[in-house]
């Protein structure tokens, strides 16, 4: 091949390599714009409520964003019109109840599961994988019969200790891979110098797994305090309600017209622990739902 | 004489009852034992008795009484609820998991490019993810409001919006639209499932001339057919369950569950009515529940079938 030939090639191996160049630069700034406006409908919504959650009443459906004028008193009005912090009380008992049930049980059966040797022990994990796939109201009557023959109905314990017992597949799962990644070694080492597995498992293997702990805290204490099925068929007095019964509570109390602006401000105030919890805790929903969801 | 006494010591030194084998199989048992009595008294226990209610008129108050297929034949033969409620159900489950889908992996895949400022665009997805409860809902009824937020900006590009929840023909839709804001943890496991996707599969696949287009046909898709059909299987079992989003949005939008008209009357909002409203027919409840349970289990295990075929597995 001649010089002429090689000049040939080299320049239109330029040019390809520029063709790509603006191509992947367009696809790019595509990309971009998409995303940003995908974005910008995702926290729309958050901005919505906050706006209509300090409009007066009779602007509630003006399509303006920023209120005028700013109605503040609308958030002290919401939460006294109910007896909200009733509810805020008994939403952060149950969620710290059952959050602190599920961390310590899933946490001592993931141990088992993933840490001791047992005969049987392969088939009842895989029994633990089908139970994610039975659905909730399969089981949920015979329990509500179970607990109203205990007399446990309209007290927060058939929505706490239940979390004692395991705290869900989910969770048992997600520690069980995280703690079969800490090196068996540390174990032996610790049995060698006479340490009982209770033992072992307090005091090595929890405080590595903080990660994983942090994870199923975070969802275990969402799940509690968003959880809106159970308080709604266990809980029937009105001074035992969670927050989000309280919440229903605005459309009834508004005389069949909905009290938009008081419900927005609830709302907000309800969420407000979960967006706290959230952006104190974002990476560990990431890992959470990547260590469990993969290669499924 | 011999043996015996070279028998004697053998004998007098016994093992000891806990070997460390054996004291590890009970301290394993011992530290999975919440789960196992939970499963026993708040799983097996109530499915099984769940199974036997389903046989028996059962109101809580009065014992069950035995009435044999009663409750299946009312359910399959005389009951418009049972009909209207089912159909609800698989509409929702057949047009949200393909939108769920097709969104979800667009968005990963757009997320997992290159380009700046993905971090944040990440967060800002899953954000609404971890917000589920009423408050959440309540926030949807008020954009989907027939003058509400959503509506005006459709108003903005020329589209005059539906009345979403008050309109019996959208309401359903409106849950959908609802569902994409619920796209985060779909999006996730795809991107973890598009990082595990070689790049030099699409080197290759670009040497040989293949445009962007064929890259996602035969490269992405094959390889991601396993993460596609994790997420179509479980999208599938928790739509067929929707319960809190229908539930709260009737009784926002309109007064009754299942509002407006019926059309928003799931099969898990007809199963709450029946077991916790009015005369609280509990055997009849669980008859709907081990239908709906079985049909979860027909659907799974005809898609686990199917996927067989078009689920690409590397070894």
């Amino acid at each position: 091949m001649g010089v002429a030939g090689r000049w040939h090639i080299a320049r239109s191996m330029v040019s390809w390599y520029r063709g790509k160049h603006v191509q992947k630069a367009i696809k790019d700034v595509l990309a971009f714009t998409i995303l940003t406006l995908g974005a910008i409908l995702f926290v729309a919504p958050f901005f919505w409520m906050l706006s209509s959650a300090l409009k007066l009443p009779q602007h509630v459906f003006s399509p303006n964003w920023i209120p005028n004028p700013v109605a503040w008193n609308n958030f002290p009005d919401a939460l006294t019109s109910v007896p909200f912090h009733i509810y805020f009380k008994n939403s952060a008992i149950i969620a710290v109840a059952s959050t602190a049930g599920t961390v310590l049980s899933a946490s001592l059966v993931a141990y088992s599961f993933a840490r001791l040797r047992w005969p049987g022990r392969d088939t009842w994990f895989a029994i633990i994988l089908a139970t994610m796939m039975l659905p909730g109201v399969v089981t949920m009557i015979p329990t509500y019969i179970l607990f109203s023959r205990l007399h446990w109905v309209n007290t927060f314990l058939p929505l706490t200790v239940p979390a004692f017992f395991g705290g869900g597949a989910f969770n048992i799962f997600l520690l069980r891979q995280f703690f079969r990644t800490i090196p068996m070694e540390l174990s032996e080492a610790a049995r060698i110098d006479g340490a009982s597995e209770l033992r072992i498992w307090w005091q090595i293997i929890m405080p590595l797994a903080q990660p994983a702990l942090a994870t199923v805290i975070i969802f275990a204490f969402n799940g509690a305090w968003q959880d809106y099925m159970g308080p709604l068929i266990y809980l029937s007095s009105e001074d035992r309600y969670t927050l989000q019964l309280g919440l229903t509570m605005f459309k009834a109390g508004g005389g069949g017209i909905p009290m938009w602006h008081w419900m927005m401000a609830a709302s907000l105030v309800v969420m407000l622990p979960v967006l706290v919890v959230f952006f104190v805790g974002q990476k560990y929903f990431v890992e959470g739902v990547t260590l469990t969801g993969i290669k499924g | 004489m011999a043996e015996v006494s070279a028998a004697r010591p053998m004998r007098e030194y016994k093992r000891p009852f806990l070997t460390p084998w054996r004291r590890e199989a009970l301290t394993g048992y011992a530290f999975a034992m919440p789960w196992i009595f939970g499963f026993l008294t708040l799983t097996l226990g109530p499915m099984l008795f769940s199974l036997y209610a389903s046989f028996t008129s059962y109101n809580i108050t009065t014992p069950p009484r035995w009435i044999g297929l009663g409750n299946y034949s009312f359910i399959f033969l005389q009951d418009p609820r049972f009909r209207i409620s089912l159909y609800n159900t698989v509409y929702y489950v057949i047009v949200k998991t393909p939108v769920v889908i097709i969104v979800s992996l667009a968005l990963a895949m757009l997320l997992n490019m290159n380009l700046p400022g993905q971090r944040i665009f990440r967060t800002i997805y899953y954000l609404p993810t971890v917000i589920t409860g009423v408050a959440a809902i309540f926030l949807w009824v008020w954009i989907l409001n027939p003058e509400g937020l959503l509506n005006r900006g459709l108003g903005l590009l020329g589209i005059r919006g539906p009345n979403w929840f008050y309109d019996p023909a959208w309401a359903k839709g409106g849950l959908v639209v609802m569902g994409l804001w619920y796209i985060g943890g779909p999006i996730l496991i795809f991107l973890a499932g598009l990082n595990g996707i070689p790049s030099h599969l699409y080197e290759a696949a670009e040497i040989d001339g293949a445009g962007t287009w064929a890259r996602f046909w035969n490269v992405t898709i094959p390889l991601l057919s396993p993460t596609i059909f994790y997420l179509v299987v479980t999208n599938i079992i928790g739509a067929f369950q929707v319960f809190n989003s229908a539930y709260v949005v009737s009784q926002t939008a309109g007064t009754n569950p299942g509002d407006p008209a019926q059309s928003l009357l799931f099969y898990e909002v007809y199963l709450f009515i029946r077991a916790f409203k009015g005369s609280m027919e509990m055997g009849f409840a669980c008859a709907l529940a081990w239908i709906l349970f079985v049909i979860i289990m027909i659907v799974t295990g005809i898609q686990l079938w199917l996927g067989s075929r078009w689920v690409y597995y590397e070894s």
